[in-house]
């Protein structure tokens, strides 16, 4: 039993290395991507280009733009008394919100306590408009203050000595380190990339060739078979990883803080959810034109529902219990866990859970769907 | 399938997808335990953008609070909230903020440092007449802040290139892997036309897909059309001309559909997933990868699409990028045509 497993798992390595370019792909690929792609992914929100119509062109209004401008997060691209220049530059995508003061704005507000100014922000990115809100509102609540103890002396003292300081703490990521939530994710998606796919092509590729019939004719077991086609995959998956791994420590400076080996044993099962999952696509299709396109319609659900770009708690509830079955979005959570805060296995115990049910859902359905004399 | 997929896909993304950070958990250590700080806790609780998760009864346990992954934020309350608020003194209250995802932390620091202070002044306002300046925030094209009117236009972007590149590719390649392509090569036919004739199939596939997809956002996820049709087709059709373009050439290149399938997949997805914009802004990247997004050829239709749906512009503000498109066709055109000679010989 076990001499015919080695002799399968020899052929799966001696087609794979025989097969320069396809290794090229499966380790260079992976590699190029993780090295680029996560310098993209700055989120912070700063540079939002102002347009701003000054109609009261007086020291307050210019007082206040100034403000505005030297929060470092705003830049001004208009300056102008004309809305609808201010309108056209935020139609061409060149500036993100319109600030409008009004006619008169300095002597209206000494006079009646009270102004308003006018924001217009472009808000097909709902996130950057509700962060610019954000920014601009505490802006104008500082410079509220400021103008209180210019224009109300007697009420002066009491406003500097109050006021609400909200100290914040950054913890995990002293260095704010953009790269540290990112790395270990696309690392995941990219192991499961290729675990997936290698492992979702390989039989239907014997099926299209047509050498499974000979193997389906030999007198291999059907479980030897489908570990003769697993193991390779799980031990390249596994090297993979470790690549992976090692850029992320010494190219991205991403230190490793729990234990490794609690982390390989995770990755262990998390390969054997990959490739259950490939096989399970294989079994069902019958050309690898039809397994691509199943694991593509997957794949993009996997990573786009994992909560690496966007938080799953802002998806509706239904979509949200999707997400429990996505095993990225388990693994993603746990490689973060264990390389950033050291959370130990018992702190893991939903996520490895729900882990070992899907390798175990995954394999049991494809060894019972691949029929032997199919 | 093809054709199912991904008009599931997209509505799918379409509803799930937002970048707002909703009911985020934090944990709570009051240790003011006074009608201020439960009023604050209530107001920050009624906030759509966060829920309390736990109340932390010593500072020993900060660190298991952030161990299972679930709770972003701790909020700590000192002693002598009250007093201070109550006689108008400097006062101050503490944010721990899991920092891994550094973007997540700063809207989180953000928003909640909003709130605190929002309900700091209403307390002292109470007391003293003083001047304000009231923003009147308007949100143009989209009120209510969704994640559709971004997220459905590069997802629609994304889902179309890799189809038709995959499609292409992979369809080309089986050919030769068959050995059917020997056949087409000593034909009378040009090579020009075998590649016309294997992409128009699927330009035609490409185009359904897309109606179906905009019929669904218009319906089910709301999204409007204001601007032109025609032109969003025209837009589209130079856009799927390029996809179809990168297939053969990727074809061309590659011997086995395997290979074809491994290079569409893995060269296309991320790149295009995180350099079209639609997930990170383009002006935030370092200088290389912005120029380097110049060539996806997804962050062109991504920008043209979502002015022509959700702002209505028309061609006067987004020739450019048009053009861009357009430039691109003509050298995968030239070279793809070059490529295939090269082979007949």
């Amino acid at each position: 039993m076990f001499r015919q497993l080695s002799i399968l798992i020899k052929k799966e390595f001696r087609q794979i290395f025989r097969n320069k370019s396809i290794l090229a792909i499966i380790f260079v690929a992976p590699m190029m991507q993780l090295l680029i792609l996560p310098l993209a992914a700055n989120y912070e929100i700063k540079n939002i280009n102002l347009a701003v119509v000054d109609q009261d062109h007086s020291t307050l209004s210019r007082d206040l733009i100034n403000d505005i401008t030297s929060s470092g997060y705003f830049r001004i691209y208009y300056y102008g008394a004309s809305y609808d220049a201010a309108y056209e530059t935020l139609e061409e995508e060149k500036s993100d919100l319109i600030l409008q003061i009004p006619q008169n704005f300095e002597k209206n507000l000494v006079r009646e306590n009270s102004q308003k100014i006018s924001i217009a922000i472009n808000a097909i990115n709902g996130t950057k408009a509700g962060l610019s809100g954000t920014y601009l509102s505490a802006i104008l609540k500082k410079f509220n203050q400021k103008i209180n103890i210019q224009y109300h002396p007697q009420i002066a003292e009491k406003i500097k000595n109050s006021g609400l300081e909200v100290r914040s703490s950054l913890w995990f990521n002293q260095t704010y380190n953009y790269r540290l939530s990112l790395v270990p994710g696309i690392l995941v998606f990219l192991i499961t990339l290729v675990a997936g796919m290698l492992s979702a092509l390989n039989i239907v590729a014997e099926k299209e060739i047509g050498t499974i019939e000979q193997i389906n004719v030999s007198p291999i077991k059907k479980s030897n078979f489908i570990l003769g086609k697993t193991i390779p995959f799980w031990i390249l998956g596994n090297v993979v990883f470790t690549i992976g791994l090692l850029i992320s420590r010494f190219i991205y400076g991403i230190e490793i803080h729990g234990n490794l080996l609690l982390l390989y044993f995770f990755v262990a099962i998390y390969l054997m959810v990959v490739l259950g999952y490939g096989l399970l696509i294989s079994t069902f299709s019958e050309t690898q034109q039809q397994a691509m396109f199943i694991n593509f319609f997957f794949v993009m659900i996997f990573i786009l529902m994992s909560g690496l770009f966007t938080p799953i708690e802002s998806m509706p509830n239904w979509a949200q219990k999707i997400t429990y079955f996505n095993p990225l979005r388990y693994m993603i959570e746990i490689v973060r866990l264990i390389i950033l805060k050291d959370s130990k296995l018992t702190d893991l115990f939903p996520q490895i859970s729900a882990l070992i049910a899907m390798a175990v859902v995954f394999n049991s359905l494809a060894i019972w769907n691949y029929r032997k004399r199919g | 399938m093809i054709f199912g997929m991904p008009i599931v896909q997209v509505l799918l993304f379409g509803f799930a997808l937002s970048t707002e950070i909703k009911n985020t958990k934090i944990a709570v250590f009051d240790q003011d335990k006074t009608q201020e700080s439960a009023q604050l806790l209530e107001k920050i609780n009624q906030n759509l953008y966060f829920d309390i998760a736990e109340n932390i009864r010593s500072d020993k346990e900060f660190e298991q609070v952030f161990k299972t992954g679930e709770k972003k934020v701790i909020l700590n309350i000192p002693r002598g909230f009250s007093k201070n608020i109550n006689n108008a003194e400097k006062t101050d209250i503490q944010l721990i903020v899991d920092g891994i995802d550094i973007n997540l932390a700063n809207q989180i620091t953000n928003f909640l440092e909003n709130i605190a202070t929002d309900f700091y002044t209403k307390k002292q306002l109470q007391t003293t007449n003083q001047m304000v300046i009231k923003p009147e925030i308007r949100m143009l094209y989209n009120p209510q802040l969704k994640g559709a009117p971004n997220f459905v236009p590069g997802v629609m972007a994304m889902i179309l290139l890799i189809v038709c590149v995959m499609m292409t590719a992979i369809s080309i390649v089986k050919e030769k892997e068959t050995g059917t392509m020997e056949i087409l090569l000593v034909s009378p036919m040009k090579p020009a036309f075998i590649i016309i004739s294997k992409a128009v199939p699927y330009l035609f596939l490409s185009l359904l897909i897309l109606v179906s997809i905009l019929i669904l956002s218009v319906t089910l996820l709301e999204l409007p059309i204001h601007g032109s049709l025609f032109l969003l087709f025209a837009v589209s059709f130079v856009y799927i001309t390029v996809s179809l373009l990168l297939g053969i050439l990727i074809s061309i290149f590659t011997q086995t559909q395997q290979q074809a399938m491994l290079i569409s997949l893995l060269g296309m997805m991320l790149p295009t997933l995180l350099l079209s914009g639609f997930m990170f802004p383009i002006e935030n990247m370092p200088i290389p990868l912005q120029v380097i997004s110049n060539i996806i050829p997804a962050k062109w239709y991504y920008l043209m699409i979502k002015n022509i749906m959700i702002k209505g512009t028309g061609l006067f503000i987004i020739w450019k990028e048009l053009l861009v498109l357009l430039g691109m066709m003509g050298v995968l055109f030239v070279v793809a045509i070059k490529k295939f000679k090269i082979r007949l010989e």
